[in-house]
């Protein structure tokens, strides 16, 4: 039944990204910035599934601390590594609009930085789990890394207001000029993005507990 | 005995270990005069912009070498079962935290001011000019170093790769508080005291030690324990 709905999900989400892809295909180009200003249809919501995750992640690693069910640890693990993935996509899509308008991939300003920083902390986080052994000191250890690794997120957030900086300042917030006749297309990349993101925290999710199962056979027939 | 008595013995304890071996702190001294001299090679310490860049490279070698130090505090614990001694022992995780991180503090801050003058004679710096306000941004970035370096420092103590992976957690974390510091610092040994537009990296760091303190104090217990 799970399999159903995943593959159900993922065909909608496919359906929604052509027809995004068609009609964004469609839009003039932007006065000043020509046709790579479409860049931020996929370059924003990537980057908003990103911290969705990340934020679940964070739920996922209190609730461990609180109940110690390991579901909860396969979930931060799953979702951690979805984040990073699309956060990854965030800094890939951003580089190729930077060497455009800006004649360089990479810009140390202050947003670029805070990206690669929360990156190179959840990046630790997967290394540091496969350092430990023991799942429950594994699980616990991870959850607290979690939770240290979240509380830099507000920096990256709020970065951009703290530092001058070259990043474009939010079109969608405080005197963005985001047209709002393309605002649909926005919105529904962002679903497609965030179901796309939810597809592959459940296929990791269920991969998670077939090794945990694998785990549990394995001790069962030490033990017989 | 309160909290802070128990932490204190902890700090006690801890830096009276360290200075009947003073292995951590002159390793970690060692250290940071390697790293001066090889900075010496690749910036010329009679150019403009190695001056501008002074705090940068001071904290570059605070950091470096304060992971020494940190990278031992929960180590030493492990030959004979210390550790597992000190967690069953009458005293909250908390308190044995604090009391470690204090002790750290006080090495960590202890090669950086031994560091500092070096620095000032190899790289032609007068660092002296704005000695009370660099102090205090001595102590803010080196207490929040502090902070994560020890709360990681028992986080890695019993895993593999244990000397390479509190580095490759705590710098990412460390940043903030970094950037601020290497800012503050550039300013100040430069002569330029704090002004309006650089009081926000004060802020930063007073924020990022207050913050991590707290979450520290409150999850050391799972930590330690699990």
């Amino acid at each position: 039944m799970r399999d159903k709905i995943l593959y159900g999900l993922g065909a909608f989400a496919i359906l929604i990204l052509i027809n995004d892809i068609v009609h964004i295909m469609g839009l003039p180009d932007e006065v000043n910035q020509g046709a790579i200003f479409k860049i931020i249809f996929f370059h924003v919501p990537v980057a908003i599934t990103a911290l969705t995750a990340a934020a679940v992640a964070l739920i996922a690693s209190v609730l461990f601390l609180v109940t110690k069910n390991f579901v909860y640890d396969a979930l931060a693990v799953a979702v951690t590594e979805v984040g990073l993935a699309f956060l990854a996509a965030n800094l890939v899509t951003g580089s190729l609009w930077g060497r455009v308008i800006w004649g360089v991939y990479w810009a140390w300003d202050a947003r670029l930085t805070s990206a690669l920083v929360c990156w190179l902390l959840y990046a630790g986080y997967l290394m540091l789990r496969h350092a430990i052994e023991e799942p429950t000191q594994r699980a616990t250890f991870a959850a607290v890394f979690s939770i240290f690794a979240f509380i830099d997120v507000p920096i990256v957030i709020f970065s951009i207001k703290w530092w001058r900086t070259q990043h474009p300042q939010p079109v969608f917030w405080g005197g963005g000029s985001f047209p709002s006749a393309w605002l649909p297309y926005f919105l529904w990349n962002l679903v497609a993005m965030l179901l796309i993101g939810t597809i592959f925290t459940m296929t990791r999710l269920r991969q998670e507990e077939s090794q945990r199962e694998l785990d549990y056979l394995r001790r069962l027939a030490h033990s017989m | 005995m309160g909290f802070l008595h128990q932490a204190f013995v902890i700090t006690v304890k801890d830096l009276r270990a360290e200075l009947r071996t003073k292995e951590a702190v002159n390793s970690s001294f060692a250290f940071a005069l390697v790293i001066l001299l090889l900075f010496s090679f690749a910036f010329d310490s009679f150019e403009e912009t190695t001056q501008q860049m002074a705090g940068g490279l001071l904290w570059i070698v605070f950091a470096f070498a304060g992971t020494l130090i940190l990278n031992r505090s929960f180590a030493r614990e492990l030959p004979n079962d210390c550790l597992d001694a000190l967690i069953a022992a009458p005293i909250s995780g908390a308190a044995l935290f604090l009391g470690k991180a204090v002790a750290n503090f006080i090495l960590v801050m202890a090669v950086e001011l031994i560091s500092l003058p070096v620095f000032g004679i190899f790289s032609n710096v007068h660092w002296t000019r704005q000695f009370p306000e660099l102090m205090l941004v001595l102590v803010l970035g080196s207490w929040g170093m502090t902070i994560i370096g020890t709360i990681f420092s028992a986080l890695t103590v019993n895993i593999r790769l244990r000397e390479v992976m509190l580095p490759m957690l705590t710098y990412p974390i460390l940043i903030p508080p970094l950037m601020g510091a290497m800012q503050l610092t550039s300013g100040l040994v430069a002569g330029t005291p704090i002004a309006p537009d650089t009081v926000v990296w004060l802020k930063v760091l007073i924020g990022f030690d207050v913050v991590y303190t707290a979450v520290s104090l409150f999850l050391v217990e799972t930590v330690l324990v699990g």
